[in-house]
């Protein structure tokens, strides 16, 4: 498929701008570029079509079932799109005076209410732009925390080895250090080994719970209070929050600051990069160093308050992406107080429904039952036949189903993390299931047979070897004039 | 598995190879590049560098993970092998020809594995 500076015919026009209605001037003489910028030129038919053809190319939540683990790939209501297109959330500017925009803040302050009181939290800022940067705001909370007190020795943060991968390079990021701790056989925090872990220079603790295998970690309580005890924090990645929403609160878990990904649980669309949402809550004592400005209520509406001495500073540009808080309200106030815990406990149900219909074939990693998600692992079958995840994963594509997250959690070898979400009915869940277990016996019964797959998209398999090490990132035209 | 029985083991999967001139030479092991895939970057220490046993010393990436090598002895680097910052595929290809780091002043603190005593420990975990 052509790119669109490929497609480029010069002087060929969309006519997609008004007509100037305001005096002209011309950018002071050393910011104006000297020559024209090298843009693409088309009509907009050209352009319209070459946006089909890729939407053609792509797969989302709206193409088939998407059980990308620890992803939470749910259907994204109708209904959150029209309130996010309502003029008065959309054609706003961010620096429109606050008294015309009451609306909007009174918006990021209802937002702010149901989901503090979802997770247990006293405050919450919906600056950070996505869940990794929702991490990295979290762990400054942290560090601000312990250099307020005086407290300089505090750089280690403990991590267990089944973490999301942005847990070690949040701490990295943050100039802190990781202290891995591994799983017990089960995938829980060893207790004894998170004693053995934590000091004097423990700065706290990041864990997702129910962790990556899809378990509740059964001695949360204990682990924030021996993480508390040696002065540290606890921070909770909410990346797997889509399980236990409205049941269970993080902050009574005994977690300090917690973030969401708006985009996953709160059904705002997600992948591809974004816009997303990456809202950080925390308890009171931490309020004073959330980024700057926070929502706050006055007599008679809200203002954005800027004083904030203490605060960690900006870590997007004005109140972050807007319209994506907008979109998880709509969908906070669809679902309300029953449907928001109803759809947690579907979620497991669908998990485990899925976890029992796969297992006739495939290995469980756990025992037990499982949260919103559950780890297969193709060990055994990669060792009698050579099929590995992979295979599994690319066949999966030819049957238009999203393959499950692979190679992750790194604690479950050869991982396939399975993720149904509440929002597949029963009918899509057991077509799936009929699916994978004849990709599982085509598969045994014949290594070969799946190598080729996937054989119905644009690229079958990437070269990942070369993708990784001689990644092309960009197009440049002088690479491919004349070519 | 094939492992060299002149070298010897660590449980994070690195060998360690004891040359004449009383330095050692540090690499990983077949079951470990056989377990991480089709690698694309290795980051390794600089010579000179001091570590301890257990220590981090550099990391190696797959198209699958990243894992860290850890140090199966303590000691200080005296050399290290640069090719493999361009070609990290010699690692698959070649594990035990492959070294990672020479190493001088070498420390034994941990106490290594033999070949068979390897190959049970990864029996094992499996």
């Amino acid at each position: 498929m052509d790119l669109l500076f490929e497609k480029s015919v010069m002087d060929r026009r969309s006519e997609l701008l008004p007509p100037l209605d305001v005096p002209e001037t011309a950018l002071p003489e050393q910011l104006a570029r000297k020559t024209a910028p090298l843009l693409p030129e088309l009509s907009e038919g050209d352009l319209s079509r070459h946006y089909s053809a890729l939407e053609k190319r792509a797969y989302g939540v709206n193409s088939g079932f998407y059980p990308l683990g620890s992803c939470t790939m749910k259907y994204n209501p109708a209904v959150n799109e029209k309130c996010a297109k309502l003029p008065g959330f959309c054609e706003i500017h961010p620096l429109q005076p606050e008294s015309s925009v009451q609306g909007c803040l009174a918006a990021l302050a209802l937002a702010e209410e149901y989901l503090t009181e979802i997770t247990g939290m006293d405050r919450m800022t919906f600056q950070p732009a996505a869940g990794a940067q929702g991490e990295f705001t979290g762990l400054m909370l942290i560090k601000k925390y312990h250099e307020a007190r005086g407290d300089h020795r505090r750089k280690k943060i403990i991590i267990p080895d089944s973490a999301h991968g942005t847990n070690p390079a949040t701490v990295s990021m943050c100039g802190m250090e990781v202290v891995n701790i591994p799983s017990d056989e089960d995938g829980c925090i060893n207790i004894e080994r998170l004693k053995a872990a934590v000091s004097a220079d423990t700065a706290g603790m990041m864990l997702t719970n129910p962790n990556t295998l899809g378990i509740f970690e059964k001695d949360i309580l204990s682990i924030t209070e021996i993480v508390h005890e040696a002065g540290g924090l606890v921070y909770y990645d909410g990346a797997n929050l889509n399980a236990v929403m409205g049941v269970v609160r993080p902050g009574d878990m005994g977690f300090d600051i917690i973030h969401l990904n708006l985009h996953k649980t709160f059904s705002t669309p997600h992948g591809g990069g974004g816009p997303g949402c990456g809202a950080v809550g925390c308890k009171n004592f931490l309020e004073p160093y959330l980024p700057y400005p926070v929502v706050t209520k006055t007599d008679n509406g809200f203002r954005l308050d800027y004083d904030r001495p203490d605060s960690i500073g900006r870590v997007k540009g004005y109140y972050g992406n807007f319209l994506v808080v907008v979109k998880a309200l709509a969908y906070l106030m669809t679902l309300g107080k029953e449907g928001i815990p109803l759809s947690a406990k579907t979620a497991v149900l669908n998990a485990n429904y899925f976890m029992h219909l796969l297992k006739k074939r495939y290995t469980v990693a756990t025992t037990g039952v499982c949260m919103h998600e559950f780890v297969i692992s193709m060990e055994r079958e990669k060792k009698e036949r050579g099929v590995t995840a992979t295979e599994i994963a690319k066949a999966l594509i030819d049957r238009n189903i999203h393959p499950p997250t692979v190679y992750f959690p790194l604690i479950v070898k050869e991982a396939l993390m399975v993720e149904p979400v509440e929002t597949e009915s029963k009918e899509t869940l057991d077509e799936a299931a009929r699916v994978f277990a004849e990709i599982y016996d085509a598969a045994m019964e014949d290594p070969g047979a799946v190598h080729a797959c996937p054989q119905t998209t644009p690229i079958g398999r990437p070269d990942e070897v070369a993708a990784a090490r001689n990644p092309v990132l960009r197009y440049r035209r002088e690479d491919n004039d004349g070519a | 598995m094939n492992n060299p029985h002149h070298l010897k083991y660590a449980k994070t999967h690195e060998w360690v190879e004891f040359l004449p001139d009383s330095t050692l030479k540090i690499g990983l092991t077949d079951y470990a590049q056989n377990e991480m895939g089709a690698l694309v970057f290795v980051n390794l220490p600089e010579a000179g560098d001091a570590f301890s046993s257990g220590d981090i010393i550099g990391d190696v990436e797959s198209v699958k993970t990243v894992s860290d090598i850890y140090a199966p002895v303590s000691g200080t680097v005296t050399a290290i092998n640069e090719e493999l910052l361009d070609t990290p595929e010699m690692i698959n290809a070649d594990p035990y020809g492959a070294w990672l780091v020479q190493v001088g002043d070498a420390e034994i603190d941990e106490p290594l594995l033999s070949a068979e005593e390897y190959e049970a420990f990864v029996a094992e975990g499996e």
